[in-house]
């Protein structure tokens, strides 16, 4: 039997705070950080709310050169990435940096930077775009922050499957571990909030215009009429069981145990979607039994169309109102690569605290038979937790994250 | 037994001739394919050359729709799709879908369609906000380059394990060893992989001109790019992609397919040093050569041809000449290194692809494509770039690399399947 991967730190960047005790304690109670949209001005626009890290302020977290080089994306990468090592309590000297990687998960690179810089050389010429442009925007850019600034000098990765990035990631960080790497840190990042953002996600359709923020966003409610994007992500360090071990690295919080991704067919192919056989492949690879299961966090794409397929894919796999289903994204929204990667590490505490967290604001309709936690979080004893997620052109992504005996 | 990855289908669109086979003559033919550009007015910037392709999506079987939805990076990728797996022989309808899956290498995604529609949007800079009435509905799709793997797999036929692979200059073997190491994990049989960029627009020009990374020389367009020339200063930028069809070694050999090489070994590497500097001694390279050539089960001795990255950097041009000789040992001087950036430019994360398109073919040929325009050899990289002319060679192992910004350093190593393994 292969090493097992296990979660030795986590890190994360939300609308919930910088700190995951802070995260964790919003996120217990039900507590919605869905407002209207305050980095630029949303008036002329159908669509006002968003989950924003409010406050955050670069400088005070990050070297000073680094801030005018980088994206908002990196900024909240990078702070993430220095809470995720400090919390694996990791000496720089314990792992060879040979033997450390990253892989990181992105949908649109530092867009706001280039969204700026095309401004400049559109309206002051080309002799006007920042000697940073090149690589602040890419979608490597991430990967190589956070390598250069912790000394990783072993594989390296960066995926774009949209939603589902953040758990690809996760999985890649898995397999480059068990090619011998002894240490990754690796999850997903996305800051869709500004100006070019917002009109490619009015553009693609799946925007909620409602202007309530208890109404704006919800998943599997009759009600559901898109979803409201938030910012941030999060960052996990994961460890081969052994290299952790000997490293005497503190217990570890769980195990990434499986992983499946697929892709839904062309559409109007008429073939059935791709997210049933992506969980019963994850929960495979994770020598699992649906029974095993003891919550799922749900993609909560909060569309007629995807929650019936979601709806779906669940009550197949596990019968009807079979597992509590939750989508902690509604007191966030979605982060896009980063919301998948939250969504582990709330997974995680979820394990840890032996407490699912609610969805809020939502009343389930009674056509999708889910037994979706809502109001307040329920006290489970949660040993294995199903984290989905599915990108916007058909990408379906299941990851099986599970307590260590 | 270990499930290996073979290459059995090969697709590219690459400047100088849309396909494989007018690729393989212009490489093999030592032409190049760098003109002045004429995308678009490039006299406000200080690199006034590319190397573009010539290319007519309508020509090439794309629908009025398809041309509408799919940024010219994504169509260059579907056309190099068709023609990969008709060259593959799969009957891909006759496939489990489920069993096919995509990783294709991007590094800017949809740059031509998204900088084309924010200049609407914006008009021309002058509005702050963009005015999203005016916004296609394809806006989406073409900030979020995830699309292009999506395009790709509706192409192919495949559902199985999906994504964009974006590291950079090295996406084009990144994607690759990634779509090597699902054939290995039995995630898939098939894989639909490789890599597409169509850089050449105004935002990404302005952008390497404020680092001054590609070539002020535009007085001989032809020539301007000039890999491990003493005269080099800076890289050609170009577009273009290579898409392979990937298949597990048994069941290609079962169908008797005409396998081009086996994908015996990938590694990559971060240097953890700067965001586009490199360390001088090309340590994270060469680890990356070796742990290829490592897994690949081949000596370094045995290598038989080198497809150098090779961009034409002052920097970048000895890094790799000091990374090789740093994992091939007294080997790097003995055999052949060369750079076809010299003919087709560096098509950032399309270059990976296109490149191991031209290592495949090498292979196929025993014929090793030179690296153009070298005329003046540079004390500091003394290695045998084959200039000027293409050489035929023995080739049955080749070591394919890549470098690029964000410190990773990527390498494939291609070997024929029926060797004795070590």
């Amino acid at each position: 039997m292969s090493v097992r991967t296990v979660i030795t730190g986590m890190g994360v960047a939300t609308p919930h705070g910088l700190d995951i005790t802070d995260f964790w304690a919003a996120t217990r109670v039900g507590k919605s950080a869905i407002g209207p949209v305050t980095r630029f001005d949303v008036s002329g626009y159908p669509a006002r709310l968003g989950g924003e890290i409010r406050g955050f302020t670069a400088a005070e977290h990050l070297p000073g050169r680094l801030v005018p080089q980088t994206d908002r994306v990196t900024q909240l990468a990078l702070v993430a990435a220095d809470r995720a090592f400090k919390d694996a309590r990791l000496d720089p000297h314990d792992v060879p940096a040979d033997d450390m990687g990253v892989v990181t998960a992105v949908t649109a690179g530092g867009a706001a930077f280039v969204q700026d810089e095309m401004r400049k050389l559109f309206s002051r010429g080309s002799r006007h775009v920042s000697a940073y442009q090149s690589f602040a925007w890419f979608n490597a850019v991430n990967s190589g922050q956070i390598s250069i600034r912790h000394g990783l000098r072993g594989p390296t990765g960066v995926l774009v499957s949209e939603q589902a990035g953040g758990l690809d990631a996760l999985a890649q960080a898995r397999r480059r571990l068990r090619k011998g790497s002894a240490l990754m840190a690796a999850g997903g990042f996305d800051a869709p909030i500004h100006p070019l953002g917002w009109a490619a996600e009015l553009a693609g359709g799946r925007l909620s215009t409602s202007g309530d923020p208890e109404r704006a966003y919800l998943p599997f409610d009759a009600a559901a009429r898109g979803h409201v994007p938030g910012e941030g992500g999060a960052l996990l360090i994961v460890e081969r069981e052994d290299a952790a071990r000997a490293r005497g690295a503190r217990a570890p919080y769980a195990e990434i145990a499986g992983h499946a991704a697929t892709l839904d067919p062309r559409p109007g192919s008429g073939r059935p979607p791709g997210l049933r056989r992506a969980i019963e492949l994850a929960l495979a690879d994770a020598a699992a039994d649906a029974r095993d299961v003891d919550v799922v966090f749900a993609d909560s794409a909060a569309t007629a169309r995807l929650d019936r397929e979601e709806a779906d894919a669940l009550t197949a796999v596990f019968g009807p109102y079979g597992v509590p289903v939750t989508a902690p994204k509604t007191m966030i929204g979605r982060l896009q690569a980063g919301g998948s990667a939250v969504d582990v590490a709330t997974a995680v505490l979820s394990i840890r605290e032996g407490l699912i967290p609610p969805s809020i604001h939502v009343r389930p309709s009674p056509d999708h038979r889910l037994d979706l936690v809502t109001g307040q979080a329920r006290t489970a004893s949660v040993h294995t937790a199903l984290v989905l997620a599915r990108g916007a052109g058909g990408f379906n992504s299941a990851l099986v994250v599970r307590a260590l005996d | 037994m270990a499930r290996r990855a073979v290459i059995t289908g090969i697709g590219v669109l690459a400047p100088g001739g849309i396909g494989t086979k007018a690729f393989w003559n212009l490489l093999s033919e030592g032409r190049t394919a760098t003109r002045g550009i004429t995308r678009f007015d490039p006299s406000p910037f200080r690199c006034k050359v590319a190397a573009e392709a010539d290319f007519d999506p309508e020509l090439h079987g794309l629908t009025p729709q398809e041309i509408r939805r799919m940024d010219r990076a994504t169509q260059f990728a579907v056309v190099a799709v068709r023609e990969a797996v008709a060259d593959s022989g799969l009957e891909t309808g006759a496939l489990d879908p489920h069993r096919v899956g995509v990783g294709i290498g991007s590094a800017l995604g949809a740059t031509t369609s998204l900088e084309r529609e924010y200049r609407v949007l914006s008009d021309a800079g002058r509005r702050e906000l963009p005015d999203h009435a005016y916004a296609l509905r394809h806006l989406h799709d073409y900030l979020t380059p995830s699309t292009i793997a999506a395009e790709v797999a509706w192409a192919a036929g495949a559902e199985g394990p999906a994504a964009v692979v974006s590291t950079g200059c090295t996406a084009g073997l990144d994607a690759v060893g990634h779509a090597v190491d699902l054939i290995r994990e039995d995630a898939a049989d098939v894989m639909i992989t490789g890599a597409t960029d169509t850089p050449i627009s105004p935002i990404t020009m302005a952008g390497f001109d404020a680092i001054r990374a590609t070539t002020p020389r535009h007085d001989d367009a032809a020539h301007a790019s000039r890999p491990f020339d003493a005269s080099r200063n800076g890289f050609v930028l170009g577009e273009g992609a290579a898409v392979f069809v990937v298949e597990e070694l048994q069941a290609a050999l079962r169908r008797g397919a005409h396998i081009y090489a086996e994908l015996a070994g990938y590694a990559s590497r971060c240097s953890a040093f700067h965001m586009t500097g490199l360390r001088p001694d090309g340590r994270e390279l060469a680890r990356a050569v070796t742990e290829a050539l490592d897994e690949a089960r081949i000596p370094p001795g045995a290598v038989d041809y080198v497809n150098a990255h090779g961009s034409g950097t002052q920097q970048n041009d000895r890094h790799e000449t000091a990374a090789l000789k740093a994992a091939l040992g007294h080997h790097a001087y003995r055999t052949p290194v060369s750079s076809i950036k010299s003919m087709v430019g560096h098509s950032l994360g399309g270059s990976g692809s296109v490149e191991l398109a031209a290592s495949a073919l090498a292979m196929r040929h025993h014929v090793v494509p030179p690296t153009a325009n070298l005329h003046t050899p540079d004390p500091e990289c003394d290695l045998d770039y084959v200039p000027l002319t293409a050489r035929e060679h023995r080739t049955d192992a080749v070591l394919t690399v890549g470098s690029g910004f964000g410190g990773f350093q990527s390498a494939i190593v291609l070997a024929r399947p029926d060797r004795s393994l070590r």
